[in-house]
C-alpha cells in the first residue's frame, strides 16, 4: 500500500520513496525490452545482447536521480551495463560484481566511475570481487568539475558532465573492437580532456530525506553546483543566462586550457527542471563565447542528460576532440536515451 | 568475564535501534556538508543486518560480526557501506571462530576493524571522518585493558573518548569526502561519520556495562 501522505507531501510522482528506484526499473524495462533487460536485488540494468562475445565490457553506475544517466545510455555503442543506487547514493559492490559477470565476454571489463568517496570505494570492492572470480577489470576515473579545488586536501574534483561524453566515445570504441587496454587508455585521454561546471536555480527534494537538500533564495543562485546538490564555488545573486553562460564557459575554457582553434563537442546540460528553451538560451552565448575564443564548437549535445532530480539550472561541458574522438562520438548507438545512426 | 555473542547481538540490534531513531539528526549533520544520506543508508543497512544475523545468532562471533560487514556493504551505498562494511568484516575475521570472546579478543577485533577502514578509506587522523573517533577510542581501550580494566570499564572509556573525538570534528576543515568540497565552509560542524561511529561504541560499553545475566536478583 502506498504511503499517500508521504507521496502527495512531496508533490512528486512516486509510490514510496523506498520502492521510487524498482518502480523506475520496471519502466524501464517495460518500456525499452528491446535494448536492455533489468535484474533486481542485486539492481542492476544490462544490455539485452550481452555478453558478446570478444568485447570489452563497459560498466557505469552511480545514485539513482541522474536520469537517464546511467541506464538510459545501456545499449549498442555506449553501456553494457549499468548499476542504480539509491537516490544520491553510491551502488553496491554486489551490483557491480554482478554487472561486470554479466557484460564479460572474455575481453574484460572497464569501470567508469564518477570521483566521488563512495563510488570509489563501492567500485573497488567491486572489482576485488570481480578479480577473484577471475574477471580482468579496468577503472577509469572521471573527475571534470572545475568548481572543485583539485588539491591534497580535498578529495578531488568531482565526476560530471564527462562522463556522459566519455560513455559514448569509449562505448564506441569497444563496439569497434578496442581492447581493454586501448579502451582504458582512451577513457583516460577524454576524461584529460574534458572540463565542467554547474549551477542551480533550485534546490531538489531526495524523497527519502523529505525535504530540500540546500535552501536558496528566489533572487540567488548557486555556483559550481555538483550534481547532488552540494554546494559549489559561490552564492550570488541572479544574473542573465548570458552572463551565467559565460562565466561557466570562460571559466571552463580557461581550465584546461581550451586554445584558439580547437575543435570541441560543447554539451549543454539540463539539471532536470530546466526547459529545453532555456537550454538553447544557454547555448547561444556558449556558442558566442567559444566563437569569439576561435573555438571551434565541432559537435553539439543540448538536454538534460546528467540531472538532480528536479533541480533547475544547467552545466557545460567542453571536451577537446581529435580524429578518434570524433570519429566514435559519430559512431551508431541505440540506447533509451542517445540514439544516432541506426 | 568473556563476552558472547549474544551480547554482540544484543549490540547490534541495540545499535540499530540508535541509528533509526537518530536517522533525521545524521542526516541532518549530513545535509550540512555531505549530501544528506547518512541516517538514511545506515538505518536501511542496519534493518538489513537485523534481518541476516537471524540465522547466525547462535554462531561464533566471527560469523555473526562478518555477516553484519556483508550485511551492510550489500545495502548501505555511499561511503558508509564500504567503511562500515569492512570495519566488521575485519573485526569478525579477527573472531573467527570464537564464541567465547575475552577482553583482549574484543580490542583486538575493533583493531583490525579499524585498520580495514583506514586502509579503505584512506583517512588521517584530523580529517573530520569517523577515523577521528574511532582511532583515540579503540587506542584507549586498548590501553585499559592493559592496564587490567574489566572491559566493560574499557568500553566505557573509549566511548567516551569517542565522544571526545566526535565533538573535536566540529572545528576541522573536512579533507576527506564530499564535505571536503567545503574546504573552509566545513568548519564548524559535526561529522556524520564520527557521530555514528560515537554511538556505535556508546552502545556496545553500555550492553558491556550492564550486570552479567543471573546476577540481577541480587541488585533489584
Amino acid at each position: 500500500m502506498a504511503d499517500v501522505t508521504t507521496a502527495t507531501r512531496l508533490k512528486k510522482l512516486i509510490n514510496t520513496p523506498e520502492s521510487e528506484v524498482k518502480d523506475a526499473l520496471a519502466g524501464m524495462a517495460a518500456a525499452h525490452g528491446d535494448l536492455i533487460r533489468v535484474e533486481y536485488d542485486p539492481n542492476v540494468i544490462i544490455r539485452k545482447d550481452a555478453p558478446k562475445k570478444g568485447k570489452v565490457g563497459l560498466v557505469s553506475g552511480g545514485g539513482s536521480g541522474h536520469e537517464p544517466m546511467h541506464g538510459g545510455y545501456v545499449g549498442l555503442g555506449m553501456l553494457d551495463a549499468a548499476c542504480p543506487g539509491a537516490v544520491f547514493t553510491s551502488p553496491t559492490p554486489d551490483q557491480m560484481a554482478r554487472a561486470t559477470k554479466a557484460v564479460d565476454g572474455g575481453a574484460g571489463v572497464l569501470h567508469v566511475v564518477k570521483n566521488y568517496t563512495g563510488d570509489i570505494m563501492n567500485f573497488e570492492m567491486a572489482a576485488e570481487l570481480a578479480r577473484g572470480e577471475g574477471a580482468r577489470v579496468n577503472a577509469v576515473i572521471t573527475n571534470d568539475d572545475v568548481a572543485v579545488q583539485d588539491s591534497l586536501y580535498t578529495a578531488g574534483r568531482r565526476g560530471v558532465g564527462v562522463t556522459v561524453l566519455l560513455e559514448k566515445i569509449v562505448g564506441g570504441a569497444a563496439e569497434a573492437g578496442y581492447d581493454l587496454e586501448k579502451a582504458t587508455e582512451l577513457a583516460k585521454r577524454v576524461n584529460a580532456n574534458g572540463r565542467s561546471m554547474g549551477m542551480a536555480l533550485t534546490s531538489c527534494i531526495v524523497p527519502a530525506a523529505g525535504k530540500v537538500t540546500f535552501e536558496i533564495a528566489d533572487d540567488e543562485m548557486e555556483l559550481g553546483i555538483g550534481i547532488h546538490g552540494e554546494p559549489g564555488r559561490e552564492r550570488t545573486k541572479l544574473k542573465a543566462a548570458d552572463e551565467i553562460a559565460e562565466i561557466l564557459t570562460s571559466t571552463v575554457v580557461k581550465d584546461l586550457p581550451y586554445k584558439r582553434g580547437d575543435e570541441v563537442i560543447a554539451f549543454v546540460n539540463g539539471m532536470g527542471g530546466t526547459p529545453l528553451i532555456e537550454l538553447y538560451v544557454v547555448a547561444n552565448a556558449v556558442n558566442r563565447y567559444l566563437q569569439k575564443e576561435g573555438i571551434k564548437p565541432a559537435r553539439w549535445l543540448v538536454g538534460s542528460y546528467i540531472t538532480s532530480l528536479e533541480m533547475a539550472g544547467c552545466s557545460v561541458t567542453l571536451l577537446k576532440l581529435d580524429a578518434e574522438t570524433t570519429k566514435f562520438w559519430d559512431a551508431p548507438v541505440h540506447t533509451p536515451a542517445l540514439r544516432w545512426g541506426v | 568475564m568473556a563476552v558472547t555473542t549474544a551480547q554482540l547481538v544484543d549490540w547490534l540490534e541495540r545499535y540499530a535501534g540508535v541509528i533509526a531513531e537518530q536517522k533525521q539528526y545524521l542526516t541532518g549533520l549530513d545535509a550540512a556538508i555531505g549530501d544528506g544520506d547518512h541516517g538514511i543508508n545506515m538505518d536501511r543497512g542496519f534493518q538489513t543486518v537485523l534481518v541476516k544475523i537471524g540465522p547466525v545468532k547462535d554462531k561464533d562471533a566471527g560469523t555473526l560480526l562478518k555477516t553484519t560487514g556483508m550485511a551492510l556493504v550489500g545495502s548501505v551505498g555511499g561511503a558508509g557501506g564500504p567503511l562500515y562494511g569492512t570495519f566488521f568484516l575485519r573485526a569478525g575475521a579477527a573472531l573467527d571462530g570464537k564464541s567465547d570472546v575475552s577482553r583482549e579478543d574484543l580490542v583486538s577485533a575493533l583493531e583490525a576493524g579499524l585498520k580495514g577502514v583506514v586502509e579503505r578509506g584512506k583517512a588521517n587522523l584530523n580529517d573530520k571522518t569517523m577515523v577521528d573517533a574511532l582511532t583515540p577510542a579503540i587506542e584507549r581501550a586498548k590501553a585499559r585493558v592493559q592496564e587490567g580494566a574489566s572491559i566493560g570499564e574499557a568500553l566505557s572509556s573509549a566511548a567516551e573518548a569517542a565522544e571526545t573525538g566526535m565533538r573535536g570534528t566540529i572545528p576541522l576543515k573536512a579533507l576527506k569526502g564530499r564535505a571536503s568540497y567545503l574546504g573552509d565552509r566545513s568548519i564548524g560542524h559535526q561529522d556524520p561519520g564520527a557521530t555514528s561511529s560515537y554511538y556505535m561504541l556508546r552502545t556496545l560499553s553500555e550492553v558491556l556495562a550492564e550486570v552479567p545475566q543471573g546476577a540481577n536478583t541480587a541488585t533489584s
